[in-house]
């Protein structure tokens, strides 16, 4: 370790002082998770490649070509200061809120949802990019209202902000991104004080929501039923990647090997958890449950001894967005909740997700570099 | 790990530097931000907590399926799914729970003509996967400017994939049921048919359609049954392959229900093939209305019987042929005596029972015979049923020709119903191919004399024990029935060499429980029968052989009887095993 380190204190350039501040354990982790992503990737999709009709390695290069972009992103983003880290997340918020207007005029439809807007060469999904944004949106006005005792009404910008995300994202519609938004806001909102009252008033609604969902939107309901009895629906998909998992064992069947990949036709991206269970067995299972507790929980760590309430705040709503949408994509494929297509970060295939949570970890990074002082913003 | 996830990092403060903190322009006089900042830092121990746990769940359940979970595993993959399609049509049974007709999911293939893009390759696509579909036809539909043409019906699964395979646009698939008749031909003439709509068209699936499709979970069970009736048309293609008959019927009767046990009517047709009108289709047993010959002149003593112008004893003048106006009576194996009833029933005497006939008068024989259902339309269940051809004006001349058996014309099931009446003490209940229970029998209505059946069994099985029914006889079954030969008329007279060849019969004689009736129509003779088509050489050894079949298979057990040398059961598995030749 100390001899692959490539700067000495005594650099002081920019990515000197980065090296010797920032967290390099959980640095080494999202590598580490990268890397099980890109192995994975070749695993799983050349099956889902074929299926579709595409060469068989469509999605392994295109996974290739996003995984240096990730770990760019994450390194440029880590670099930054708290204020720009800030700045960026306003910035980046309005403009993914423009484009998810655009998504609704020009959007592209794909099974039943508008959330594309088609680039060239490139699918982009601006709902990927709301979510760290508004997580640093949020932290900011939170901390604005608490920052002195003239009141900012930072609190009501929130509310109002998530209304008008919500609505953007329930019109796509977009149940999944919904409810991992309305947590990471309603956590923040926890983390920033919100008296007990109202806690147990966001449980209650959120309750409420959820309910009104599974009444409202008929593949919800669909879902929760085949979840609660697996006789009452198509239950194949999820049968399938449970037997991967119990015919992968402690060490899996052999890269290669396994044959989920090929009758689930998400095997890529919702169900790579399964083909990890099949092919690499319980142990990588575990190894990858280990790094997203991890990340998680040393983020927090972090974030604890930060002076700044903004930073707390930030770093808590990108950490459990990150983390939700890992324990959400493993308990479906484990058939802890209810199946919900959302990408295991890092793993699955996808660009825009991707990309997206590459901004998220990178703030998370450059808000938890230590710092002289490791006061609040000014 | 844990080492490096809790280490708290104690900020390290010089002399000093704690009270300097506090000079902070951020540090001081703020304590909102301060309070805010702990409970934000309480707080977030408390979400970290939460995702520990789940994070542990995961970690659980990860180790449980691989480890543990098997048996839950195997048992969803193993589990098919709950995809039964509810059919549209109830299935009909047998008296046994067999399954006679039932409905099947298939799909039919259609195409959208307007939205095919290229007729000629969509219509070499689908012939290269349909390969019994033809090219030209195929093409002009596809070509044609319909919205909606048929291409195929009823594709199997694999046909489905071949089309589905090839992606042609414009093509799809409808879902649908297929009727299916498992048992082949047995069933035909009873069961019917239903169209490509599954709309019955026939038989018992026309007059139940409603009762079919309004009930489709419960299944329509009829008296007949599968082992029976196999019997019976075994032995009955057997017979009219024998003598080169153009066809026949056979029928078996519970004679205390009036269930029909049995129903053939040859030649028959495989109602799962394409169905196109022919004589096979014709239902020979309810639909075929024909001049019975002597079997009547059971119904004639019946008359003279019951009605009380005859006893048992009574003799009748057979020493000459009849004239009666224009018609000459004579008897086919005349006596040219007088001869008792017994006697006119054992020789089949033509003249003996006119004389019978006329003694009991025109009016007590048409009151018999309506009280034995012969004068009234076929109260069955399916549609096609025969009404009969009674004469019209009824004059003596017909009383004459009617005892035996010319000039009326009733169905072969008529005769199964009115047998029935005769053996089982008198009492009179219409046929039904509807399975009753024993306690749901109709009660019937009395038109004969207990004592007049007893008679009736007595002289029927007389002609079976020295009469002209002997090839029926069944050791220890106690067969009786009376032989038929009727000459068909032709255009105004009759064919001398066009025979309807009959036996009715019942048993077991000292306690009647089903009616056999066999008809053979137009049977030729051959070496066997030293050149005889009758009734006697044709019918009845067909009627003994199913007997000798079916009564095991009832489980009514022989009668030792001391008048044959041999033990009965091995003289009935000789029968059995040696088709009766005799």
């Amino acid at each position: 370790m100390m001899r692959a380190i490539p700067f000495t204190r005594l650099d002081t350039s920019a990515v000197g002082r980065w090296w010797w501040t920032v967290d390099r354990w959980t640095l080494g982790a999202v590598a580490t998770l990268m890397g099980i992503g890109a192995l994975l990737t070749l695993a799983a999709s050349p099956a889902v490649a074929q299926r579709i009709g595409a060469p068989s390695f469509h999605f392994v290069y295109r996974h290739a070509v996003f995984i240096p972009l990730a770990a760019g992103i994450v390194w440029l983003v880590s670099l930054q200061t708290h204020r720009t880290v800030r700045r960026l997340g306003a910035i980046g918020f309005l403009v993914s809120m423009g484009l998810m207007l655009l998504t609704l005029v020009v959007g592209e439809e794909v099974k039943g949802a508008t959330r594309w807007i088609t680039l060239p060469g490139f699918s982009l999904q601006p709902s990927e990019f709301i979510k760290p944004t508004f997580a640093v949106v949020t932290a900011w006005m939170f901390s604005e209202s608490r920052a002195s005792a003239n009141a900012f009404p930072g609190d009501w910008i929130a509310v109002v902000l998530y209304g008008a995300v919500i609505l953007l994202l329930l019109l796509q519609p977009d149940i999944g991104m919904s409810l991992v938004v309305s947590v990471v806001w309603a956590i923040q909102y926890f983390l920033a004080g919100l008296g007990l009252f109202w806690v147990l008033l966001l449980v209650v609604g959120g309750l409420f929501s959820g309910v009104g969902a599974y009444f409202l939107f008929d593949h919800v309901r669909s879902r929760v039923d085949r979840f609660l009895d697996p006789d009452s629906g198509d239950s194949y998909q999820i049968a399938k990647a449970l037997q991967a998992f119990h015919k992968g064992g402690l060490i899996g069947t052999g890269p290669g090997e396994g044959r989920v990949k090929e009758v689930l036709p998400d095997a890529h991206t919702d169900f790579i958890f399964a083909v990890a269970g099949e092919e690499f067995g319980l142990i990588l299972c575990l190894l990858m449950v280990g790094l997203f507790a991890f990340v998680v929980l040393r983020g927090f760590a972090r974030a604890l001894r930060s002076d700044s309430l903004f930073v707390l705040l930030a770093t808590s709503g990108l950490l459990v967005q990150f983390g939700l949408q890992a324990i959400i994509n493993m308990a479906s494929s484990l058939r802890l909740m209810p199946t919900k297509g959302m990408t295991l970060p890092f793993i699955s295939y996808g660009g825009s997700s991707m990309l997206a949570l590459s901004v998220g970890m990178g703030m998370v990074l450059a808000l938890t570099r230590r710092q002289a002082g490791e006061g609040d913003l000014p | 790990m844990s080492i490096v996830l809790f280490r708290r990092c104690e900020r390290f403060l010089y002399p000093g530097a704690d009270v300097l903190a506090t000079r902070l322009p951020w540090g001081r006089h703020n304590d909102t931000r301060q309070r805010a900042l702990d409970m934000g830092r309480t707080r977030l121990l408390v979400v970290g907590g939460v995702f520990l746990l789940v994070f542990v769940v995961i970690v659980g359940r990860l180790v449980e399926i691989t480890a543990f979970a098997s048996e839950e595993s195997g048992r969803e993959a193993r589990r098919a799914p709950k995809t039964m399609v509810p059919m549209g049509r109830a299935d009909i049974t047998d008296r046994n729970g067999i399954v006679l007709a039932t409905s099947l999911p298939t799909v039919n293939l259609y195409a959208d003509p307007r939205v095919v893009l290229d007729p000629e390759e969509a219509a070499r696509k689908t012939v290269t996967a349909l390969p019994d579909l033809n090219f030209g036809d195929v093409l002009e539909k596809l070509s044609s400017d319909k919205s909606f043409v048929y291409l195929k019906r009823y594709l199997t699964p694999n046909q489905q994939y071949e089309i589905n395979r090839r992606g042609i646009v414009g093509l799809s698939f409808e879902q649908g049921e297929r009727r299916v008749y498992p048992h082949g031909p047995l069933m035909a003439h009873v069961i019917g048919a239903v169209d490509t709509d599954n709309h019955g068209i026939a038989g018992l699936e026309k007059t139940f359609n409603d009762r079919l499709t309004v009930h489709p979970d419960r299944s329509l069970s009829l008296s007949l049954d599968v082992r029976l009736q196999h019997i019976v048309r075994d032995e009955l293609l057997r017979s009219v392959g024998e003598f080169r008959a153009m066809g026949g019927t056979g029928v078996i009767a519970d004679v205390h229900t009036g269930e029909l046990l049995a129903m053939v009517s040859l030649p028959d047709f495989d109602p799962n093939g394409s169905q196109n009108a022919s004589d096979a289709q014709f239902n020979r047993a309810t639909l075929g209305l024909y001049e019975m010959g002597s079997t009547f002149k059971l119904f004639t003593a019946t008359a003279a019987l019951d009605g009380g112008s005859a006893r048992l004893e009574s003799r009748y003048d057979a020493t000459n042929m009849v004239k009666f106006s224009h018609f000459t009576i004579r008897d086919y194996h005349p006596q040219n005596r007088w001869l008792s009833v017994s006697e006119i029933m054992i020789h089949s005497s033509n003249i003996g029972a006119a004389r019978m006939a006329l003694e009991a008068g025109t009016k007590t024989m048409r009151e018999y015979l309506d009280r034995l259902g012969l004068l009234r339309p076929l109260p069955l269940e399916i549609p096609e049923t025969g009404t009969p051809i009674v004469p019209n004006p009824w004059r003596e001349i017909n009383t004459v020709t009617v005892s035996y058996g010319h000039g009326l014309a009733v169905t072969p099931v008529h005769m199964a119903t009115a047998i029935s009446t005769l053996v089982n003490g008198g009492i009179h209940r219409p046929a039904t191919l509807i399975r009753r229970a024993p306690e749901m029998a109709e009660s019937g209505e009395r038109v004969l004399k207990p004592e007049t059946s007893r008679h009736l069994r007595r002289l029927m099985r007389q002609v079976v024990e020295e009469g002209t029914g002997t090839k029926a006889d069944v050791p220890g079954y106690f067969v009786g029935g009376k032989t038929g030969t009727a000459e068909k008329s032709r255009g105004g007279g009759y064919a001398r060499k066009a025979l309807l060849s009959s036996f009715v019969a019942a048993f077991p004689m000292d306690d009647p429980r089903y009616a056999v009736i066999v008809i053979i129509d137009e049977p030729e003779g051959n070496k066997s029968t030293f050149g005889y088509a009758t009734g006697g050489w044709t019918a009845a050894p067909a009627v003994g052989r199913v007997v000798a079949r079916m009564a095991p298979v009832l489980g009514i057990a022989p009668v030792h009887t001391d008048w044959t040398e041999q033990p009965v059961h091995s003289a009935i598995v000789r029968m059995v095993a040696s088709g009766a030749k005799e």
